[in-house]
Parts: structure tokens; sequence; C-alpha cells
């Protein structure tokens, strides 16, 4: 602050600030938001740790893409396929938009497992962290049913035949297992009511889930910090911070917020 | 905040540790339980009630292993109610006992009644309607599939139709093999078998020498015969299903024969009726002896021990 602002560069800072200002202190939004970027995380880690905001990155993609589909998409058994034909050959950057849901799709899954193996591998999903772990299985669950139903909705052989196996194999859980079938087709036997059930299940019941549990899976991680990789010295045991608690290593959010939020804690052995 | 921590010498954390389970070999047995009950799915009956059984024990005593010390703590508590409870706790209970009940457990809890009760009347009609509309109603329409002259004696065809009325053409779409077993007793006898596999539902094929297709339009919509001469069998192209020229299930992983339709000759016409599902054909044509069974899925057994695994299935037919 020794360097003197010229008065332009002091208005251009109000500009900003002023807004910025007035969100903060009637929401305290600026403040989260700098709480979880700036949060503190292993001195360790390493790229690793990424996979699971790639695992977002790539669901927001599918999102994003997914609505502007939507926009174009018929989910009726006489217009589907055309539909789909017409988004890929006659709209401008229409092939993109399909080709990165498409693809995306995949991508999605295969980060999603990387990501699972990353955590277990790091043994990340011990305590405290197992809720989250549960919460993940779910997420996981929910992104296979998302490329369940989303494969129907081109409407081709493929999709149509793929779906009749996969719908019958869930038919084939013992006891619940005919009701789900019924329930998944819509009836006894696949036909309208089958795909305009997966449209819904694709656009709205599932990807509504999976913002929420996303939600929940992120503020976990913010609240329990990173765990460092299991060859690092932090990763094992517990030392001294510097106030003379004693603290897990790899569990950086020495701070606990709200009630009994001391998790974290444990005594030497 | 930070006087709200615990110490680490508090006696608390030190109950806390002895919850770390010790070393157990439990838990391997009880795997080894669970993978004997799906080798035994596979291979023997008994072999999985012998695995369900390990299962069982192994996962009982690996419970009892882990929540050894939760179990043992409750123990001091008697200790702690005997102790004199102070007098000023006695006079701070003597005056609340008329207010065991009181006004804000009330409100709290009518609160959330009502809360529920509204949130029940908005949310079950909702998932009613999500849920019940696929298990009322279902079943084909009988299908015209046309004059009885287009189905040659001891010969299969390949009719293609439309199972539903209100249905687009590629959706409702099936297909049966049909054979016409000729006259018994002045009856009309007719092989039908749907071309679904009993699998998972893909569409199988004819083994044999297909001739030219013939469409006829009938009140069921088109309907398209292909002459198929010298059927062997039913082959299903996604995971090899095989089946005889009676349907019966000679290779691959179907779990049953080929299901059936029932079918009635209306005004000269062949239509179909309900279709079933069929555990086995003994004998041919005509003097088969079918041990039919009401419409399963595709993939589910009909007999045997496994049959109790599936239930009736919800919907009835027509």
């Amino acid at each position: 602050m020794a360097r003197t602002r010229s008065k332009r560069q002091q208005q251009l800072q109000q500009a900003v600030m002023i807004p910025v200002d007035w969100l903060e202190e009637r929401s305290g939004l600026v403040g989260g938001i700098k709480y979880f970027l700036f949060r503190k995380v292993p001195a360790e880690t390493n790229w690793f740790h990424t996979l699971g905001s790639a695992t977002l990155t790539a669901f927001l993609v599918q999102a994003v893409t997914g609505v502007i589909l939507a926009m174009y998409y018929k989910p009726a058994p006489e217009e589907a396929y055309a539909s789909i034909q017409h988004i890929t050959n006659d709209l401008t950057l229409g092939w993109l938009v399909r080709g990165m849901h498409r693809w995306g799709a995949s991508v999605f899954i295969i980060l999603l497992f990387l990501h699972m193996g990353r955590v277990f591998l790091f043994g990340a999903y011990k305590y405290p962290r197992e809720l989250n772990w549960l919460v993940g299985v779910i997420l996981l669950t929910m992104a296979l049913g998302e490329g369940l139903t989303g494969y129907l909705l081109p409407w081709d052989q493929t999709a149509y035949w793929a779906t009749v196996v996969a719908i019958n194999i869930n038919a084939n859980a013992p006891i619940v297992g005919p009701y789900l079938g019924e329930f998944l087709r819509g009836g006894a036997e696949i036909g309208n009511d089958t795909l305009a059930r997966f449209y819904s299940l694709h656009m709205l019941v599932i990807p509504g889930g999976l913002f929420a549990l996303i939600g929940l899976h992120l503020y976990l991680v913010v609240r329990l910090g990173i765990t460092a990789p299991p060859w690092t010295k932090a990763a094992g045991g517990y030392e001294e911070v510097a106030d003379g608690r004693p603290l897990r290593k790899g569990l950086v959010d020495p701070k606990p917020r709200g009630n009994g939020a001391i998790a974290p804690r444990r005594p030497e052995a | 905040m930070a006087d709200d921590l615990e110490r680490p010498d508090e006696p608390a954390h030190e109950e806390s540790e002895q919850h770390l389970p010790t070393p157990t070999i439990l838990p391997f047995a009880f795997a080894g339980g669970v993978a004997l009950i799906l080798i035994g799915l596979i291979i023997n009956w008994w072999l999985a009630v012998a695995g369900g059984v390990l299962a069982l024990l192994f996962g009982f005593a690996w419970i009892r292993e882990v929540t050894r010390d939760v179990r043992a703590a409750p123990e001091p508590e008697p200790v702690v109610a005997e102790e004199p409870v102070s007098e000023l706790a006695v006079e701070e209970e003597g005056p609340e006992e008329p207010e065991r009940y009181p006004r804000s457990v009330f409100l709290e809890l009518s609160t959330l009644g009502i809360g529920a009760a509204i949130g029940a009347l908005v949310t079950v009609p909702a998932l009613g309607f999500m849920i019940a509309p696929a298990f009322v109603g279902q079943g084909d329409d009988d299908v015209d599939l046309g004059p009885l002259d287009n189905f040659p004696e001891q010969q299969y065809v390949i009719a293609q139709f439309n199972s539903k009325k209100d249905e687009p053409q590629d959706v409702g779409r099936r297909a049966a093999f049909i054979r016409n077993n000729g006259q018994v007793d002045d009856v009309p006898s007719f092989t039908i078998i749907s071309n679904r596999c009993a699998h998972v539902g893909c569409p199988t094929q004819p083994q044999g020498l297909p001739g030219n297709a013939k469409d006829v339009n009938t009140d069921a919509g088109p309907v398209t015969i292909t002459p198929v001469a010298s059927v062997s069998g039913f082959q299903c192209p996604c995971h090899g299903g095989a089946y005889d020229a009676e349907g019966n299930r000679i290779a691959g992983p179907p779990v049953r024969a080929l299901d059936r339709y029932q079918f009635m000759i209306r005004n000269g016409n062949l239509v179909l009726g309900k279709r079933f599902s069929v555990g086995k054909v003994e004998g041919t044509g005509a003097d088969a002896k079918i041990y039919a069974y009401k419409r399963y899925d595709p993939g589910q057994h009909v007999d045997g021990l496994e049959q109790y695994l599936w239930p009736l299935p919800p919907y009835e037919g027509n």
C-alpha cells in the first residue's frame, strides 16, 4: 500500500469493489467462494487430485450440451431418429454438440472410475470420509443410469435392442425384477411410453439427483479436506499443530465449524 | 470455539480409541462364503446354500468381533445412575413433572406432522401416476394375420405384424414363427413361436432357407409373411442362444424354451391371442406336449427351484 494510487485507479477499484462488497454484505457469498478457492490443501497434492474436478467438468459439459440438444430433440417414436439426424446433419454445429455429448458421456464415466481408483488407492475413503465414498458410489450408479437412459434416445436399432436387453437384465433381479422391468418399460413391452419415460429420467430425474449429490460431495470435500498421497510423510499418523493440539496428518483443516465439528482430531496412540 | 475441543488426555478420547477393531480373519471367511454362494448359483444349489450358511455364520461372528468394545461399553451406566442425584437436580425436576409434554414439543411435532401430511397429499398421487400406469391395462391386442391359405402345411413362415393398433409401426412391430401342423380331428393345429429370445429378449432367426416375402393387409394392419424352408431351429444373434425347431433350448444362455402364442380362427383368418411362456416341449407339431406357464419376462425361470426367485408376472396378458 506504499504506492500511491492515481485517482483513476481508485475509481476503477471502487467500481469493482462496490458491487462485490454489496453482494458480500448481503449474502456472504464472496467470503464463501474465497474460502472454497483458497482453502488449505496438503503440500504434496499432485495431478491425481485433479481427477475429481475433471469429472465435475465432464459432467458440466454433459449438462450444457444436453440442455442444448434438448432444444432440438423430439422424444416421440416417430420423430426421435429424424430429429437426431436433423441435429447431426442440418443444424449449424449440431454435429459438434451432439458429438461432445455422445463422446463426453464416455469421458465422464471413464473419469469417474479413474477418480474412484485414485480415492481407493490413496486410501481417501477412510475415516472420516466414509460418507463421501458412499455418496460417490451413488453418484457412480446415477451416472451409469444416465448412460443407460441416454442410450435409447437416438432410437435406432442399436439403441432399441440394447435397451431391450438392458431392461430385461434389470427385470431379472430376484423378487423386485419383474416390477422393475415393468416400471422401466412403462408396460409389458417397450413402446411409446418407454422413450418418453427414459427421456424424463435422462433429462430431469437423474440429473436433478446428480446435481444435489455433487453439491453434498463437494461440501464434504471442503469440510473434511483433501488426503495427502499415501507415500508422503503427511499421510499417516498424527502430528501436533502449532497450538499443541494433535492433528491427524493428511487432514489439513484444523478449524472445526459447527457443533461437534471435531472429527479430524485424535490423540497420539 | 477452541475451548469446546476435547483435550487428548481426556478419557473420552481413550474410549474412542477402543473402537479400532482388532485384526481378524473373519471377513475373509465371510467373503469366502459369499464367493461360494456365487459359485453355487452356477454349479449347484446346495453349494450356494452351504455358502449362505457359512457367510451368515462368519458375518455374524465378524459383527460380534467388531462390535465387542461397543457392546461392552454400556456397563458403567448403572454406576452413574446409582450415584446420589444432587438435591438441586431433584428440586429442578419437581416442578417440571407436569410439563412432560410441553407446548413447544407439541407445536414442533404438529408442524412436522401437518407438513408431512400436506407433502403426502401432493406426493402420493404424483407417485401413483408415475408408477401405476406401467402395471395397469397392459397386454397385446389380438392380431389378425390373414387367411389360412398363407400358411403352408408343415412349413415355418415368419409373420411380422403390429402387436398394438395405437402404436407407431416400428415400435409395436413383432415377429412370430408360424407352422401349420395340418388338421387334427378336423381342427386346425398351429405352432406359433415368438421370436423373442428367452435370454434377454433379442430377436431370434430361423435356421433355414427364406423364400419370398408376401404382404397381407388385415384389420390389424400390414402383415408380412416370409416362408422359410427346412427350419432346423432358431438362433439368437446377441449372445448365442440356440433352440430346436420346437423352440426348446439346446445351447447358450436362455433359461427356457421360446415363448408361444395362443391362436384362434376367426372368419377363416388366423388370429394371434395371448403370448405365454414355455418351460419345454416334448414331441413335435400337433402331438407336442407343451409345458405352458403364464407369460414371464425373458431370462426368468418358469420351472425348477429358480422359479421362486421371481414373483408372478404383474401383467395378465389381454
